[in-house]
């Protein structure tokens, strides 16, 4: 019965070290290995599907190469860097969602802009081409 | 101060109860650091994925890249990703000797996958695909010579890591830093994930 408790306190003791200490970078074997496993699937998947010819259509192989991208990129957040909503009181989820908002501002307002002009130029001819200044 | 409540043993109670501080805010400031680097990698994103087919008459990515160096050296910074998490594994043990013996294999595959990319780089400068050659290749060399160029500093950054625990140990500063080392280490393979897919992959499919 003694040990029973002695047993239980130890492991009460231990689960509070653990999160009253740093929760940045805690990992586990399993949790790494996990993350790696998940990688090594996610990176060999859209290499295949590229390098294999897999589907006849471009939109579905881009479509399909961002989406593994996304996944293995969270996937990474989790396991490698231990992102979750509560190291450092949730600041660093925080810094990464204000991240992730200014990067996708920028991506898509850069094509967004970038494609208008695009479209919106006018036309040059040959003709045009052979005289320009 | 007199109205302040004390209880039975006459210490005084305070009500307002503080959340935990951490002892240092390091890890914070270098997470902050790597949103920062994150969003310099945005826009030289931002810049390939605008200027990527400008090819002016010259090879396109289906033409230049060879998808099988492209995925060796993808597997490269993967093995040192995980190599990287068992040397915080043994550190987390107290285990000086075995967090070394990961550190430099995680060296070994960033230098492995340095080297890959310097070979390539050298090859695409000889077929005269170099970085002057088209508004596609300037805006490849920016981006992936950018992310090749932090994998040096962390080279760097991991030898002299390995000095400093060989010569001090496993003590709370050099703990510290080989954590700031990992999520640096771990954010870079994150960046290598767009790079290969946005840039590798996706070009070739075109």
């Amino acid at each position: 019965m003694t040990t029973h408790i002695t047993h239980e306190e130890d492991a009460h003791h231990a689960h509070h070290g653990h999160s009253h200490g740093h929760e940045a970078g805690h990992g586990s074997m399993k949790s790494y290995m996990t993350g790696f496993i998940l990688s090594v699937i996610l990176t060999a998947v859209p290499f295949w599907l590229v390098m294999g010819d897999v589907f006849q259509s471009k939109a579905v192989t881009v479509a399909l190469i961002m989406a593994f991208a996304v996944v293995q990129i969270i996937v990474h957040m989790i396991y490698f860097l231990h992102m979750n909503s509560r190291s450092e009181g949730g600041w660093t989820l925080l810094a990464l969602i204000f991240t992730i908002v200014l990067v996708v501002i920028a991506l898509s307002g850069s094509l967004w802009v970038m494609h208008h002009l695009n479209a919106n130029m006018m036309p040059v001819s040959p003709d045009m081409m052979r005289n320009a200044p | 101060m007199s109205s302040t409540p004390l209880d039975t043993k006459g210490e005084p109670v305070f009500y307002l109860k503080e959340d935990h501080h951490p002892e240092n805010s390091t890890l914070l400031g270098f997470w902050l650091y790597l949103m920062s680097d994150c969003l310099i990698f945005a826009v030289l994103f931002a810049t390939y994925a605008v200027l990527g087919r400008n090819y002016a008459a010259g090879p396109s990515p289906a033409d230049l890249f060879d998808l099988t160096l492209v995925a060796i050296n993808t597997a490269m910074l993967l093995f040192s990703s995980i190599t990287y998490g068992f040397a915080m594994l043994a550190m987390e043990k107290n285990n000086k000797k075995a967090t070394l013996g990961w550190l430099a294999i995680t060296g070994i595959f960033g230098l492995a996958f340095l080297f890959l990319e310097l070979y390539e780089f050298h090859h695409l400068i000889l077929e005269g695909a170099g970085p002057n050659r088209s508004a596609f290749l300037s805006a490849f060399f920016t981006l992936v010579g950018t992310h090749g160029l932090h994998v040096t500093f962390g080279c760097i950054w991991l030898v002299t890591l390995m000095v400093q625990v060989s010569l001090h140990g496993l003590i709370p500063e050099n703990r510290r830093r080989l954590m700031c080392l990992s999520m640096f280490w771990h954010f870079l393979d994150v960046v290598w994930i767009g790079v290969f897919s946005l840039v590798y992959l996706i070009g070739v499919v075109g």
